[in-house]
């Protein structure tokens, strides 16, 4: 975005899209900072609160777990999926038929909808009928999703990997397709090592996808709510209750609106900070 | 090393592969096959389940609704993006950093956190239940993305392009339809997949917008759990299902995926 000219009716062009974000942002944003301040007993009767909803959340033992839970969570499948899908779009064949079959292929995942890549993963991995399961029992393991925290963690794991690494496989293919092969000659005549090749070419021109891909799998994780409360609704107890699927636990299991609300905010300003600092931090060397 | 190369990708297809294997095998039993005994293939194939699904009018709309408000939602959500990201990449104007990070700031708002108010909306405006509503609400996180994708390919435009053809006496929007367009063709073909993709496997707003009308596919889904038990082979069936149009769309861009991504910044 640098050397455009200054125009005030470019106002024009973005209002359509201006209007209905709006639209869908501000009203039930509006709705969710309302109820936030207020309580109600049903019947419509609603009453000032203030920040009470705020403090209680802020201080509830609850919030801080599934807080944790969900912050470990995003951890661990950054951790797994940024080096694994830039480890498989690196490997790749760059061009060809096969190509196109490993693209292909890949993308299967992202396009499934997520109620069924949870029930998928449910049936996949149950100990009894599934091959997942029956397999690692089968190898001696003691696996069971339904009853063991640590199971049920490792498979939400597998899950969203599964489900999701492509996505920084394509994201990745994409930045290395856009190198120049005269940058590979250069480096061969040099004599450069297949490191010094990722260090010094591929890892400088993928630097801005692969910002695309932290910042998206950050705030999708922060969001996981439908396949993992197909996979394991949370349980067993609240061992991957993450922050999506307790608020929705209060919202609409407890009907608390206020907390709720005022949950959601926290929630909101949350991924909003996070995704700030990640991009002001991945953006900082960026001229202008 | 070289030799080897292959290996890490095939390995991760086998892997992507695998538990769609598994659904593809469940959905060739019978329900009762499933729950008795543990076996790599099906004993002997059943189509009855896809029969099921494609006769039983309550199962088939189900596919048809989720397509309508999809092909409804990526139409609205490019079409606006277009005009909104050719002003980020070509214009400076007031506000514009500001309203590009508050878009992309709606990629960011669980869809959780807006169910309940998005449910009340819709209604008092008059719109639950159709699929113009799921359309519309997908808009939130998809148009974002759609500008997000379009500005990056059109900052990849030199603006010569642009200034030749208004040179040439171009009005605006003629030159926009006629030669801007094709020129990022590419760039459209991946903002449709990917507002394709994230209408179709969101779950959630699409569920509480709708009840019975504009039901989608994953909301039937939910049935099988109810109605005898737990119909296995039927949910497999029906997730099996589900996977088509995906597929489908990725054959259709996957050469814009591989060469398109480049030319952006995407």
């Amino acid at each position: 975005m640098s050397g455009r000219t200054p125009n005030q009716k470019a106002w024009w062009l973005v209002l359509p899209v201006v209007v209905l974000v709006a639209f869908n942002a501000v009203i039930p944003l509006m709705t969710v900072v309302n109820y936030s301040v207020q309580e109600t007993f049903g019947d419509n009767q609603f009453f000032f609160e203030g920040v009470t909803w705020f403090e209680q959340i802020l201080h509830s033992s609850r919030f801080h777990d599934a807080l944790q839970r969900q912050l470990l969570f995003t951890a661990i499948i950054l951790a797994i999926e940024l080096p694994l899908g830039v480890a498989i779009a690196l490997a790749m064949p760059r061009r060809g038929p096969w190509a196109s079959v490993c693209l292909v292929l890949m993308a299967m995942p992202l396009l499934i909808p997520w109620n069924v890549v949870g029930a998928m993963w449910n049936i996949f991995a149950l100990p009894d009928i599934g091959l997942l399961g029956h397999s690692l029992n089968a190898l001696g393991f003691d696996y069971n999703f339904t009853r063991q925290p640590l199971s049920a963690w490792s498979t939400l794991i597998a899950m969203d990997v599964w489900h999701w690494t492509s996505l920084v496989v394509l994201l990745a293919y994409a930045g290395l397709s856009a190198i120049p092969d005269a940058f590979y000659q250069a480096a061969k005549i040099d004599g450069a090592s297949a490191w010094a090749v990722f260090c010094y070419i591929q890892l400088p021109k993928m630097k801005r996808v692969l910002m695309i891909a932290v910042l998206l799998r950050f705030m999708d994780s922060f969001m996981i709510y439908t396949e993992a409360i197909v996979l394991t609704g949370g349980g067993p107890g609240n061992a991957t209750s993450l922050l999506s699927i307790d608020l929705v636990k209060i919202a609409l299991g407890q009907f608390d609106l206020g907390p709720a609300a005022a949950m959601s905010l926290i929630y909101f300003l949350i991924i909003l900070l996070l995704s700030w600092v990640f991009y002001a931090v991945m953006t900082r060397d960026d001229p202008q | 090393m070289k030799r080897i190369r292959w290996l890490l990708p095939a390995l991760y297809i086998l892997f992507v592969l695998l538990p769609i294997y598994w659904l593809l095998n469940m959905s060739f039993k019978t329900t009762n096959e499933i729950l008795g005994s543990f076996t790599l293939w099906p004993g002997h194939i059943t189509l009855e389940n896809y029969r099921t699904i494609l006769t039983d009018a309550t199962w088939y709309t189900g596919y048809l609704n989720s397509l309508a408000y999809v092909l409804m939602n990526t139409v609205i959500s490019v079409s606006l993006a277009l005009p909104a990201a050719y002003a980020f990449s070509r214009y400076r104007f007031m506000g514009d950093k500001h309203l590009f990070f508050w878009l992309l700031s709606n990629r960011m708002a669980p869809p959780a956190v807006f169910a309940l108010p998005f449910f009340q909306l819709y209604s008092a405006i008059g719109l639950f239940d159709t699929h113009i509503a799921v359309a519309l609400a997908h808009c939130l996180f998809n148009i974002p993305l759609a500008v997000w994708i379009l500005e990056g390919f059109m900052s990849g435009v030199p603006r010569e392009l642009d200034e030749t053809a208004f040179v040439d006496g171009y009005p605006f929007w003629r030159f926009f339809i006629r030669i801007f367009i094709p020129t990022i063709a590419a760039g459209i073909g991946v903002a449709a997949f990917f507002c394709f993709m994230f209408s179709w496997v969101e779950l959630l707003l699409a569920k509480t917008l709708t009840a019975v009308v504009a039901k989608p596919i994953a909301a039937v889904m939910t049935r099988t759990a109810s109605t005898s038990g737990y119909e296995l082979g039927l949910l497999a069936a029906a997730g099996a299902l589900t996977i088509i149009p995906g597929a489908f769309v990725i054959y259709f861009v996957r050469n814009y995926i591989a060469k398109g991504f480049a030319l952006g910044r995407v």
